[in-house]
């Protein structure tokens, strides 16, 4: 892999940037649903990606996550350890198992066939499959591919109880409840062991009380593991409450790009929001203006 | 209480009556239906002229059937059904031990197996047990084994596969050219045999990863076929559709051996009259160790990270890509796992029947062997040996049913309906038991209790 390993200088930034998204681009035939698109994300730090309806946040996702190869643009990971790999150049498994990188779905995709403690093992493949030796070792009973499987239980045990879901975990995957699904696809996620973890739509569908439940889950997942969260989100209560960077994305551009209270008053994200003509603009910037002042 | 017995008789009276004005409407519908069908033939008279033969006897027949029909089915199996079902529902509730022979099934079955071809001897002879360890024990086992191996493939995986034969000739082939050319032992051979057979199963995995569903369904269909194709016009080495002939025996690992001529032979060796009886029960543990070590390593591999990697793929392949599982060497460990019992299974065949030609590797066999698998439910040894003992063990017994032959007249051959019977008995078994016999799976690790989940959450699996 190490065409894919930079060994670049540490950006000048005072924060850690994590991901690093550069001058992305992606067209299907004739449409553009990226253009240009750069942005970057600091480890430990929740970032939010939010935007209109087919503003290109999950063709965004897809790209980090190797499930599309873009047009153009360059998508650096940097690892606590200083390692760096070229998410555009790896093949969508290697993007989880070596840039430690993961994902869950918009529409929640589970094993529903499997139970819960099922789905958080098959997590641990590519861990299980070294300590089995490759299936060899543990099909003849080697010792070592059974402390491995009892911690690679332990640790699907630790996610359960995060996920609260432990009572759950001798149950099939489909017959969970909605909410107690997109925990589990978090939990599931997580037992990949990820530096970056990225979250499309997390509180899609989730009633308040469960998204709650799902902020403290997130938080509680990047102040114990360390690990940094890039989300999709529509839900501006989750957005708002949990996110220290939020990026906005409108027909494939970035319109604003800042903590959430900057985000907030940004005219060019109200107007996106609120979806006016391009020449009122200016009457909304203006508007906002007044307002504020008005409020002081 | 008067009152409730005046209530129960009314219902009955009702019961009687409906049945009564169903089995009238069933009788009309069928007379309309058959009028034409069955009430009228146009047939030729000896002028060669057309003329309408009237049939109302057999019309009156049919009629009467569907009336009385309908009369049984909605006064009697109709209550009788929904009484079993409020019974079984209180059952439910109650009664959660399982009954002692679903809980040892496997070992009653271990110990039934090991026993069968002693049975066998003690009831029918040495000559007689000729017929029920062959015919039965082995053909059955030969197709438990097929349908054990393909099980990875399509049971687990989720990979249809419709060529799997051509593993199978793929290993039997290995047997008996390896054998005749270098004169190589069975079980040197057999080990080779799968080992090539699964090398096939990467070949034929390489260009299908890309193929999904129907497509991959269709790409497996034609694998088979040109295995098949190519067995027969290759004819320098494999002596096209001849076949190859007299392939040697096996010999228990090299100790005694099943030739007349050896001088250690079997039958001699014992001092025991001879007899291919020997030979046959000898191929009978062979197959059941085989299909046994089938089912042991299908067992281990579910509990190691690259079966669940399988079972994985078959619920959601995006997932688990999403999650670091290289699904490319996932699919092609299932090929050619699957592929190589096929040729373990194989080469066994090659033993067994001394003989093989292209025309054993036909797609009939693919579609028997993948039918075992889905009616015994995808994904369940025991499910799949219950199939193949009534699929083959099914089509077996109808050549001992001779006496139909004084029911039907002395033309009547009851194979000959094999396949009209399958047919039945699949539709039959599909519309009872969709999932197949088996239609849930066991979770291969658990927390506090291990729960059978049901079949409505597995995935088939597309591609």
């Amino acid at each position: 892999m190490a065409s894919a390993t930079t060994t670049t200088a540490a950006t000048t930034m005072t924060k850690d940037v994590i991901l690093k998204v550069e001058h992305l681009s992606m067209r299907f035939g004739g449409l553009m649903a990226i253009n240009d698109f750069s942005f970057e994300a600091y480890r430990g730090e929740i970032t939010a990606l939010i935007g209109p309806n087919g503003a290109g946040k999950t063709t965004v996702f897809n790209c980090i996550t190797g499930f599309y190869k873009p047009t153009m643009g360059m998508i650096t990971m940097r690892q606590k350890s200083g390692k760096e790999y070229l998410l555009e150049r790896l093949p969508d498994f290697e993007i989880t198992k070596q840039a430690k990188v993961a994902r869950t779905f918009q529409n929640i995709r589970l094993f529903s066939g499997l139970t819960v403690l099922e789905n958080l093992l098959v997590a641990q493949h590519n861990n299980l499959m070294r300590a089995s030796g490759y299936t060899i070792l543990g099909l003849l009973g080697f010792p070592a591919y059974k402390q491995a499987s009892k911690e690679s239980i332990e640790l699907a045990k630790h996610w359960l109880e995060r996920a609260s879901l432990i009572d759950r975990a001798d149950d099939p995957a489909g017959d969970l409840p909605y909410g107690a699904q997109r925990r589990l696809e978090i939990a599931r996620a997580m037992c990949t062991g990820p530096e970056l973890l990225c979250l499309d739509e997390p509180a899609a569908g989730l009633n308040p009380r469960e998204s709650l439940a799902l902020n403290d889950l997130l938080q509680g997942v990047r102040k114990d593991t360390g690990a940094s969260i890039l989300l999709i989100e529509h839900d501006m209560s989750v957005v708002m409450e949990i996110s220290d960077h939020v990026v906005v994305l409108e027909y494939g551009q970035k319109i604003s790009d800042g903590n959430p209270e900057f985000v907030k008053n940004d005219p060019k994200v109200i107007a996106a929001y609120l979806g006016v003509e391009d020449d009122e603009v200016e009457d909304v910037i203006a508007e906002v203006e007044g307002e504020e002042g008005g409020l002081k | 209480m008067s009152n409730m017995t005046n209530k129960l008789e009314n219902a009955g009276g009702d019961l009687t009556a409906r049945a009564l004005r169903e089995a009238f409407y069933a009788g009309l519908i069928s007379l309309g239906l058959f009028f034409l069908f069955v009430g009228l033939k146009s047939d030729q008279n000896i002028l060669n002229e057309l003329i309408l033969v009237q049939r109302w006897g057999l019309l009156a027949v049919f009629v009467i059937v569907a009336a009385v029909g309908r009369f049984f089915v909605v006064a009697y199996l109709q209550p009788l059904n929904a009484r079993r079902k409020a019974s079984k529902d209180a059952a439910a509730t109650t009664e959660t031990r399982e009954g002692y022979i679903k809980r040892n099934f496997t070992v009653i079955a271990g110990v039934l197996l090991i026993l069968y071809p002693i049975l066998a001897v003690a009831l029918f002879g040495v000559q007689g047990s000729l017929k029920w360890v062959d015919n039965f024990g082995i053909q059955i086992l030969i197709y438990v084994m097929l349908a054990w191996g393909l099980n990875i493939v399509v049971g687990l995986a989720g990979l249809l596969d419709l060529g799997y034969v051509a593993f199978y000739a793929v290993g039997a082939y290995s047997y008996a050219l390896l054998s005749s050319h270098f004169g190589l032992s069975f079980w040197l051979l057999l080990p080779i045999a799968g080992l090539l057979a699964a090398c096939w199963g990467v070949v034929l995995g390489f260009p299908v990863l890309r193929l999904r569903g129907d497509y991959l369904a269709i790409v497996t269909l034609a694998f088979g076929e040109i295995i098949r194709l190519v067995l027969i016009n290759w004819t320098e080495v494999t002596k096209g559709t001849f076949g190859v002939s007299g392939i040697a025996k096996a010999s228990v690992f090299g100790i005694w051996s099943f030739d007349i001529s050896a001088p250690n032979n079997f039958a001699k060796y014992f001092d025991l009259p001879m007899s291919s009886a020997y030979y046959k029960i000898f191929l009978f543990y062979l197959i059941l160790a085989l299909a046994a070590l089938t089912a042991y390593v299908t067992i281990r591999l579910r509990r190691m990270p690259i079966g669940r990697a399988w079972e994985a793929l078959r619920e959601d392949e995006i997932a688990c890509r999403s999650l670091g599982i290289n699904t490319v060497t996932t699919k092609l460990t299932a090929f050619a796992t699957g592929a190589m019992f096929g040729g373990f299974a194989g080469s066994f065949f090659a033993v067994r029947q001394g003989f093989v030609s292209p025309e054993s590797f036909v797609f009939l066999e693919s579609a028997v062997i993948l039918a075992i698998v889905v009616l015994g439910g995808m994904g369940s040894l025991t499910g799949i040996a219950i199939a193949a003992v009534v699929m083959i063990g099914g089509t077996e017994i109808l050549r001992e049913l001779t006496f139909l032959k004084s029911i039907f007249g002395p033309d009547f051959t009851p194979e000959l309906y094999r396949m009209l019977i399958f047919g039945l008995a699949m539709v039959v078994v599909m519309v009872w038991k969709p999932r197949g016999f088996v239609g849930s799976r066991e979770p291969t690790a658990f927390l506090n209790e291990r729960k059978a989940v049901s079949g409505s959450f597995t995935k088939e699996g597309h591609g």
